[in-house]
């Protein structure tokens, strides 16, 4: 049972991953990114992560995949460019040898390592039919325990760079100052 | 048979790097800088899938604040990102990455 959903979400991660760097128009390659999104929150569940799946769902698909489509439609991108000219010509055999290599090198040190790679017997609290807030219990502890620090510096991050996408987009009033 | 194979963590390690080589392909190749944007996202997301395999491999509930947090900064920065596409096609007609040649000036 767990293999196949393994199998299932694998395949709708690599489909979706083909999909944005295939797709030549750019509102498909936002849904086969919705596709990666949904897989990779198939794989969080499986890990007994189920707050970073809803997070995951809720953030990556429903919020950024929408600015996305949003942009797109705004700047009227959404027309099919022409995917086989090569401005540069050997850019894309070297781009292969590049991301091939990343993936050899990270997948001769995962089979390396794969002793070491079992899990912990002492396993994460899992949330349950009867302990349905344990993982979430667990994260919430972590982040205002110890990362609480981190966490109110995310609130300055997120304030600037709203406040700066803001000025940024802003259209100035045309007296020449802006211009 | 089938049932007595179950997908260990290695697994998932080989394929979140199998989809950042995706992800990194995609933004050395792709001219249009939206597309490049979702490479990126591709690329946190199995970074983020590799946190979450070492929490469970470590049982070290670390690895899923992490995560939590590369999702804020994920969000912020498309923010920024697509902001400023917004304000350079503003200027300029077409989208490409290669038009940003032009401010070498």
């Amino acid at each position: 049972m767990e293999l196949f959903v393994f199998v299932v979400a694998a395949l709708m991660v690599l489909g979706g991953a083909l999909g944005v760097i295939t797709r030549s128009n750019p509102v498909h390659a936002a849904l086969s990114l919705v596709l990666t999104l949904f897989g990779i929150a198939v794989m969080f569940v499986s890990h007994d992560a189920q707050f970073l799946a809803a997070v995951q769902v809720i953030v990556y698909a429903g919020a950024i995949v929408v600015l996305f489509l949003f942009v797109i439609m705004l700047l009227g991108v959404d027309k099919t460019e022409d995917v086989n000219i090569e401005p540069i010509t050997v850019q894309r055999p070297l781009a292969l040898i590049v991301g091939a290599g990343v993936i050899g090198v990270v997948v001769a040190a995962i089979v390396a390592s794969k002793d070491v790679l079992k899990s912990n017997s002492a396993a994460l609290a899992k949330s349950t039919i009867e302990d349905p807030d344990a993982n979430i219990k667990n994260l919430a502890r972590e982040i205002f325990g110890n990362n609480v620090f981190s966490f109110e510096l995310t609130s300055v991050l997120l304030l600037v760079a709203v406040v700066g996408t803001v000025l940024m987009a802003r259209r100035v009033k045309s007296n020449g100052a802006g211009k | 048979m089938l049932s007595v194979i179950e997908p260990t963590n290695s697994w998932y390690l080989i394929l979140a790097a199998v989809l950042f080589g995706i992800g990194a392909f995609g933004v050395m190749v792709r001219r249009n800088p939206l597309v490049m944007f979702m490479c990126i996202e591709l690329m946190l997301n199995a970074v983020n899938l590799t946190f979450v395999t070492m929490a469970t491999v470590h049982s070290d509930i670390n690895g899923q604040v992490v995560v939590f947090f590369v999702m804020v900064v994920a969000a912020a920065e498309v923010v920024v990102g697509l902001g400023i596409i917004v304000a350079i096609m503003r200027r300029r007609n077409g989208i490409s990455a290669d038009d940003l040649s032009a401010l070498k000036g």
